[in-house]
């Protein structure tokens, strides 16, 4: 069993504006598929949402700034981490992800290392 | 009553009150003295009615008859009265400077810390139950073996060996630290829980037994809510919990003693107080922001206290489901998940997420599977069915997935 975490990212769309009714929608299916994930006790940790608000970049020579939003045109929504036994069953995870099925964010899917790993 | 309907009466209450007040008092290597005084008491009780008849009063009679055989002992044994009061080391103890508390505040007081006591991680949690049915529940060895479907050399065994293990880890009868408390109080829940769930699935016959097994669970749980620092979110959720379970019971189990299965039960024969009990601690239980799995397990009982299948029903089922998993992962779990599944989004969507579980160990994925193929493919259905009939070990299991199979 390894464990990947799956790094949400989505840009930011100031027309966006879901109606009560689309943002249940998305609120359900958010649920159906982390329940999925833990039905199949992939699940090793739900996470966090990563918030907007506060949000800093701490740079070298005492540089904080707010951000990073205005630099890049993504941004991490938040993560969680499920264990697999590989990678592909990781990606497949990755595919179901409300964000990747309707567009308007990515899953990146990175392996946790253990100290046993080398790469 | 008769004193010999009076005495079995009195026996459950009484016996694991008084025991519990002379554990807290002589500490818990003493368990077994604090066991003989009640239950000599009982048959001093048994002996003198059946002749005088039952006393005026019959609680005082027993308490005053426990009081003086406590009394007795500390007198008679140094080793007791240099624990209880180690300011008269040398001094010989009389017995009128022995209190024996049985109010009902340090009864219930006594109670409450003798389940934490016995609620103890050191022990399995076979033996917690064990010990809490026998100290807490007043229950006799052949009933525990019973409900086990075990002999009673095996939970006398059990029962030493628990005790031994309370006395070597220098378990203190007492209120757990503010600093300890919250995990403390994790374990007694899980005990509490499994204990229902013995009384609830239990295999055995004896139909009483097995509700009183329940009922006992759920007294203990009382005992939590009633003291202010126990009385949290949580252990309400799991009362609120217990109580819906357990206002299904008599619709169970039809004449034959043969499980009858919730969609086929007779609404009527479920006990509307137990639903409305179960509602006010749910509520009681919503004060506040942490949502526990009892919460969660409570809320999925509550909808299944209403038969109709409505939308709404099997979709707050499946979203509560989505949320238990994630904060515990459970086969029976992800299995009730995806049924609920099927009920909003249709058996072809199941069967997807189904057969991702590989939960092939388990009768009960079969179980599903068959379901969710039935009348979709009854082939595959059918040798579903099979297979966990073949994996099923009990004979209530068989029989029920027997006639699935026949109504193919």
């Amino acid at each position: 069993m390894k464990e990947f975490v799956l790094i949400f990212r989505t840009s930011p769309n100031p027309d966006f504006n879901p109606s009560p009714e689309q943002a249940q929608e998305m609120m359900t299916s958010w649920m159906n598929w982390m329940g999925s994930i833990a039905a199949q006790d992939k699940l090793a940790s739900q996470g966090s949402r990563l918030g907007i608000s506060d949000a800093k970049v701490v740079q070298p020579n005492n540089v904080v700034t707010n951000g990073p939003f205005t630099e890049i045109k993504e941004f991490i929504n938040g993560f969680i981490i499920v264990k697999t036994d590989s990678v592909e069953d990781a990606i497949a995870i990755a595919k179901e992800c409300p964000m990747v099925k309707g567009g308007g964010g990515n899953v990146e899917v990175r392996r946790a290392v253990s100290p046993e790993d080398n790469s | 009553m008769t004193s010999e309907e009076l005495i079995p009466h009195l026996f459950r209450t009484e016996f694991t009150k008084i025991t519990a007040v002379l554990c807290k008092l002589f500490g818990i290597e003493h368990i077994q003295v604090a066991e003989d005084i009640a239950g000599e008491t009982f048959l001093l009780a048994l002996e003198t009615w059946s002749y005088k008849g039952a006393p005026e009063n019959p609680v005082a009679w027993l308490y005053a008859v426990a009081k003086n055989k406590a009394k007795n002992i500390l007198k008679r044994n140094q080793t007791f009265s240099k624990k209880i009061q180690p300011q008269l080391k040398n001094s010989v103890v009389t017995s009128s400077e022995i209190e024996i508390d049985l109010s009902e505040k340090n009864i219930t007081d006594s109670q409450l810390q003798m389940l934490f006591a016995v609620c103890h991680p050191s022990i399995s949690a076979e033996a917690q139950i064990s010990l809490a049915l026998r100290i807490l529940c007043g229950f006799g060895i052949e009933e525990i073996a019973n409900a086990f479907l075990s002999n009673k050399e095996t939970i006398n065994k059990r029962l030493y060996r628990a005790k031994e293990k309370l006395h070597h880890e220098k378990v203190q009868i007492e209120f757990p630290s503010e600093k300890e408390i919250d995990k403390r109080l994790d374990n007694v829940l899980t005990t509490l829980y499994l204990l229902f769930n013995e009384g609830y699935y239990s295999e055995s016959s004896d139909n009483i037994l097995r509700e009183d097994l329940c009922l006992e669970a759920m007294r203990l749980t009382y005992l939590l809510i009633e003291n202010e620092q126990t009385n949290l979110p949580r252990v309400n959720a799991l009362l609120s919990l217990m109580c819906f379970h357990a206002s299904r019971f008599a619709a169970r189990k039809n004449e034959n003693g043969e499980v009858v299965l919730y969609q086929d039960q007779d609404e009527k024969l479920w006990n509307a107080e137990l639903i409305s009990k179960g509602i006010f601690f749910i509520n009681k239980a919503s004060q506040g922001k942490i949502i526990s799995k009892y919460h969660l397990e409570a809320s999925i009982a509550y909808w299944h206290t209403i038969k109709a299948d409505t939308k709404e029903k099997w979709e707050s089922i499946l979203l509560l489901y989505n949320q238990l998993l994630q904060i515990e992962y459970s086969p029976v779990a992800a299995l009730n998940r995806t049924f609920a599944l099927s009920k909003v989004y249709g058996k072809q969507e199941a069967i997807k997420e189904a057969e991702k579980l590989q939960l092939t160990n388990n009768h009960y994925y079969y179980t599903l599977l068959g379901e969710l193929y039935k009348d979709i493919n009854n082939t595959k259905a059918k040798q579903y069915f099979e297979a966990a009939y073949s994996l099923a070990k009990t004979q209530t299991d068989k029989r029920t997935i027997k006639k699935k199979i026949a109504g193919l």
